[in-house]
């Protein structure tokens, strides 16, 4: 196959500027003030006023304890999802038992239930159990994944060779240590990916909060909500918040992407 | 086979084991052996109890309550078996609800699965930094929604937008993107568009990759040009992938609901003035949280669902279809 000519280039060009671009507006508008929208022809170049409107992002909503509260949530999920899924990965990958083919099966059919549609009987069950506005109400519904189970099984199967579970065995481990000495080690590229497309998924959700939190303890994505429901909207403070609220994962994505693009690659192959 | 598995392992040490009863170490053989056979179970229970507490015992109870006429708060729900679901077939908020959710996913998932496959053979080029192009690619799924809901709806917007602006430069007429029904699906589906074709670009990619080099090789020998090869050999072979991509995008678009709820400039209100851009999720959620009628509101969810199996299941069968036509033609 011959070396792609500029067509090639030009195209992948604009679509990354594309991509790029509606990051570059909300930052432009949020360093200028809202008059800038009202202009025939908008200024391209970002002006100087990016600090003050992140400080008014910080007067308005309480942004940043809605930052904690992502952080908590997106870590704990992160970290539960992770562990049970590669747990579940290994005992579907190398352990065997009754019934692991079917329920194997079982968790791949799930992926197709929409967990969107249950959030009236869970916001019951959550109201039920006292937990409508706590942290722990985002939480506890995404403590793991069918999809998590399943990345994990994929790789599993492939980075851990029997041979190694069957000499900690004769070495007198017990499964669980055999999992962590053994196993974790070996997956631990899948579990990393894992872990960043949890944490991207759980920093972002939107709807399951909304219904469950409260105004007064919102996490990231439902404080950028507030900022935008006044009656007058000040597009420099709300993108200065939108702005604010990309950064972080923004850098995160920007350092694990190298990675996390190789291990979407590999996975696959592996498939 | 058997002889790798880890269930042989105990049944070695046997001889060892039948030395003595009664001694601890026959303890630890029947402890161990339970390891093997149990704890397996343990590992993968934490997906099926939280599966069943967040997955399953909603959707079926979702059912329950939507035969109840069950408001937020009350202690005694009345059973009205079909009533909700009759009230919904009559309601016109609704089959318009059903109508902007069936057009923005036409509008937003057709596109977008065929410039992924488009941008996959880009991607599947021998480029210069390869990796560095797939990054750039998946940028916009790492973006936030409501940031993105909110950005576009101000690119998008009727005054000061910028694509009214670039509307006019180029001699157009402005268009006002809330207002106008069409236009307001047009504009949502391009805010879902923008965010997941690079993504579903790199599953199709990863998929490309397995291709084995022989299969195209050989094409190439029989005189095949690369328009040809891509539709007779690459696309069956994508089958799998592309029946993957379109499932989870007809799952994933047919419940839409953040960016149509931020493309709103008027606070407060669900899907514009007469609700041109409302989707059943949204309208679920109004039943649910701001009318607080849960039993309507699970109605509208069990609807929901039951679209979302049926146009899933098309998808599957139109997809096999489409893409082993190819291989029949050879």
């Amino acid at each position: 196959m011959d070396r792609p000519g500029f067509l090639v280039y030009g195209l992948l060009i604009a679509f990354v500027l594309g991509s790029l671009f509606p990051f570059y507006w909300s930052f432009l508008v949020a360093s200028r003030d809202s008059g800038m929208l009202t202009e025939e022809i908008p200024p391209l170049l970002p002006g100087g006023n990016f600090f003050a409107n992140a400080a008014r992002v910080f007067d308005t909503v309480p942004f940043w304890k809605s930052l904690g509260n992502s952080f908590i949530v997106a870590s704990t999920v992160t970290l539960t999802t992770v562990l049970f899924s590669a747990l579940a990965g290994f005992a579907f990958a190398k352990l065997r038992f009754r019934g692991r083919k079917p329920l194997f099966v079982f968790i791949v059919l799930t992926l197709a239930v929409p967990v969107q549609l249950g959030v009236i009987p869970l916001y019951m069950a959550m109201s039920e159990l006292g937990w409508a506005g706590g942290l722990q109400a985002v939480i506890v519904p995404n403590l793991v994944t069918a999809f998590g189970v399943f990345w994990m099984r994929q790789y599993t199967v492939g980075a851990v060779p029997y041979e190694l579970i069957e000499a900690a065995r004769v070495d007198g481990c017990s499964m669980i240590r055999i999992f962590w000495h053994v196993c974790l080690p070996a997956v631990r590229p899948a579990a990393a990916i894992l872990a960043m497309f949890t944490f991207m998924t759980s920093w972002n959700d939107f709807l399951w909060p909304l219904v469950v939190l409260d105004a007064d303890n919102p996490t990231v994505q439902l404080a950028l909500e507030q900022l935008q429901s006044g009656f007058y909207i000040d597009y420099s403070l709300v993108l200065a918040g939108t702005t604010l609220a990309t950064i972080p994962i923004l850098i995160v994505f920007l350092v694990l992407g190298r990675q996390i693009v190789a291990g979407i690659m590999q996975g696959a192959v592996k498939g | 086979m058997t002889t790798r598995t880890v269930v042989d392992t105990p049944r070695r040490q046997r001889p060892d084991r039948e030395r003595r009863a009664g001694t601890p170490r026959r303890w630890r053989q029947r402890l161990n052996r339970w390891d093997v056979k149990y704890s397996p179970y343990l590992y993968i229970a934490p997906f099926f109890v939280i599966f069943g507490l967040v997955g399953l015992f909603p959707l079926l109870y979702t059912a329950y309550v939507s035969v109840f006429d069950w408001e937020i708060g009350s202690t005694d729900p009345e059973l009205v078996w079909l009533e909700n679901y009759e009230l919904l077939l009559a309601d016109e908020q609704f089959w318009k609800t059903l109508v902007n959710t069936l057009s923005i996913f036409v509008l937003s998932s057709g596109p977008q699965i065929v410039i992924a496959i488009a941008l996959a053979a880009l991607l599947n080029a021998r480029l210069r930094g390869p990796t560095g192009w797939r990054v750039g690619v998946l940028l916009p799924y790492a973006a936030s929604l409501v940031a993105i809901g909110i950005i576009f709806a101000n690119l998008f917007g009727p005054q000061y937008g910028l694509v009214n602006s670039v509307l006019e430069v180029v001699g157009l007429d402005r268009i006002d993107w809330q207002a106008d029904r069409f236009a307001s699906h047009l504009a949502i589906a391009t805010m879902v568009n923008w965010r997941w074709t690079g993504y579903n670009a790199l599953i199709v990619l990863a998929a490309m990759q397995a291709i084995p080099r022989e299969v195209q090789e050989a094409a190439i020998v029989d005189g095949a040009g690369p328009f040809r090869r891509f539709v007779t050999v690459t696309l069956p072979m994508l089958r799998p992938t592309l029946i993957f991509v379109v499932i989870t995008s007809t799952i994933g678009g047919l419940q839409i609901f953040t960016e149509p709820r931020l493309f709103d400039a008027l606070p407060g209100s669900n899907g514009g003035s007469e609700n041109q851009f409302q989707t059943m999720t949204m309208y679920m959620y109004q039943s649910a949280f701001e009318n607080f009628d849960l039993g309507y509101a699970a109605a509208v969810a069990w609807i929901l669902f039951l679209i979302v199996v049926l146009v899933a299941l098309v998808n599957f069968l139109l997809t096999r279809r489409f893409v082993s036509s190819g291989e029949v033609d050879e």
